[in-house]
């Protein structure tokens, strides 16, 4: 059944779009992530133009972070302190980034940055997690994991402004969660993704917050952030199709309980290498169609 | 112009109780782009009062746009360079959004190439699709407008094989106008010429309008004309969506 998306203004299969948005939120479910960084390359590659697949995916994101973390929150595993100064950033960081995205766009760069920052991103995330599930599967065969210093201390904590973050049990300065947010909040705005993949990397890794606080708290500043995205993306660029986000957004809930089931029943680390297979496959499309010639090396712009 | 020959055409005309030399219509003036919309074909017909050809030419609404080009840096396609179609003084307008023609006969068997150019049957030649001298040289405007012209072609926007139009007996014709699923919006004009030895013997311009109807072109006008609100709407809704998804995750 074929519908015309007021924004987007093509016509597309309404049960693609449902399909879509049912399997991308399957794989949210079984990994736990947002989906978001599949979701808005697949809506390019099936002909959403990459302005509108970037605005609608953040309208999108919106509902299933706040869904996510509710249930969160009810288990107590939201720390809101670390979660307002991440979004502080957040907020400054997406509004930079709308700004930027409609400077791109103006100079007819848009398509180029969108794609090249997947590329970038995706490589580099799912690189990571496929070498670290193989290390993981050889470690299970071979010898027992040897575990790391807890916490260590290097120039991140010469920083001013320190605060004390009681749920995540850290005394760190204010500004590393600020940036993080910051720099997250940016490729927000410009990739269309709730920045899941990195800011929970950021956490763990950077911050040094506990994992059982992770999921909850950047949950609850992403739906601030791309609640800010949606909002300015509508407003400077009218960029968000409410009926292509609604779509997506039903497959996507209802794929989400599916997954969410199906994963308790898989292991973990089959799982990682199956997320990063994807990941670097759909790296590698993007990457290819920038290389590949074009047709016509001519091509038209936004006609106002 | 036109307009001109056909008062011109009028006034040479010996039975004075003829009041123009050609009638035309369309099945329809408005095509409607609804949530289904996978474009129309609209039917254009009409009268002549003596044997001659008849040539159609369909315009969408005039806009300006702009073309990109790439090139190849460092193993990446890069938009490098761009120009804008657009309209400068003194006779040059945007250039049409749309683009479509059809003739009784082949063009070049009904006049001259001249004649033809002139009244914007020849689309290389369209006075709107020329650059101001001062932003390409002749060369590099016809590549430019090549590109224009192969890219609008491709999102099959400017038709350039000339369509058929069909003659009953030799004073009624008739044309079917094809449009595609992403036809722009807005007013389009539909000229129908007729030509008799080579010559204009008469003209007429009925209009067509494309526009969005429903609840597609709601939303449509209400995102670009109350882009807050609708930003504002756009988190309601995805709030309230996440919320029952938790409800209904809740229950099961």
């Amino acid at each position: 059944m074929q519908i015309y998306l007021p924004i987007a203004e093509i016509s597309v299969d309404a049960f693609l779009l449902l399909g879509l948005g049912g399997a991308i939120g399957f794989l949210s479910g079984v990994f736990g992530v947002g989906g978001g960084f599949l979701m808005t390359p697949i809506l390019i590659f099936i002909g959403i133009p990459a302005p509108v697949a970037v605005g609608t995916e953040a309208n999108q994101i919106v509902a299933s972070s706040v869904s996510g973390v509710l249930a969160h929150w009810r288990r107590g595993n939201v720390d809101f302190k670390m979660g307002g100064v991440l979004l502080l950033g957040g907020l400054v960081g997406s509004t930079f980034g709308v700004w930027l995205f409609a400077v791109l766009r103006q100079l007819g760069q848009i398509d180029l940055i969108i794609k090249l920052s997947y590329v970038i991103f995706l490589g580099a995330i799912g690189g990571l997690m496929f070498v670290e599930s193989l290390r993981a599967m050889s470690r299970r065969r071979g010898s027992a994991p040897s575990r790391g210093k807890l916490h260590k201390h290097n120039w991140i904590h010469g920083l001013p402004l320190k605060m004390r973050f009681r749920r995540s049990k850290l005394y760190i300065s204010a500004l590393l969660p600020v940036g993080v947010g910051f720099l997250v909040g940016v490729l927000s705005a410009i990739m269309g993704v709730g920045g899941g993949f990195i800011m929970v990397p950021a956490m763990i890794y950077l911050l040094g917050m506990p994992t059982a606080v992770v999921i909850g708290t950047s949950l609850f500043q992403i739906i601030f952030v791309t609640a800010n995205v949606t909002f300015l993306q509508a407003y400077a660029n009218q960029t968000v199709d409410v009926v292509l986000a609604i779509l997506l957004l039903t497959g996507a809930v209802i794929g989400a309980q599916f997954g969410a089931r199906a994963g308790t029943k898989l292991r973990g680390e089959q799982l990682r290498i199956l997320l990063a297979a994807m990941v670097l496959i759909v790296c590698g499309k993007l990457l290819f169609d920038l290389t590949l010639t074009p047709d016509d090396i001519y091509s038209l712009g936004l006609s106002e | 112009m036109s307009r001109a020959i056909l008062v011109f055409a009028v006034l040479l005309c010996a039975t004075p109780a003829r009041a123009a030399p050609l009638v035309v219509d369309l099945s329809n003036h408005l095509v409607a782009i609804t949530a289904g919309f996978a474009g129309a074909e609209v039917l254009l017909f009409g009268a002549v009062d003596q044997p001659g050809d008849v040539v159609v030419v369909v315009r969408g609404p005039a806009r300006p746009v702009t073309m990109y080009r790439k090139t190849r840096i460092a193993g990446i396609w890069v938009n490098t360079a761009h120009m804008t179609f657009e309209k400068h003084p003194p006779k040059n307008g945007n250039p049409p959004s749309f683009y479509a023609i059809a003739s009784s006969r082949p063009l070049d068997e009904i006049a001259p190439h001249r004649v033809l150019s002139r009244n914007g049957m020849i689309l290389e030649e369209l006075d709107e699709l020329r650059l101001p001298d001062a932003k390409a040289s002749d060369n590099v405007e016809a590549e430019w407008r090549a590109a224009l012209i192969r890219n609008q072609e491709q999102a099959g926007l400017y038709q350039t094989e000339v369509k058929r139009v069909g003659f009953l007996g030799d004073r009624l014709f008739r044309t079917r106008l094809i449009l595609p699923a992403n036809v722009p919006t807005g007013i389009y004009r539909v000229e129908v010429v007729l030509f008799v030895d080579g010559a204009v013997i008469g003209a007429q311009t009925t209009p067509l309008f494309v526009s969005k109807i429903g609840v597609e072109a709601e939303i449509f006008d209400f995102a670009h004309q109350q882009s807050a609100w609708y930003g504002v709407i756009a988190i309601l809704v995805a709030l309230m969506a996440g919320w029952l998804a938790h409800v209904a995750f809740r229950k099961a």
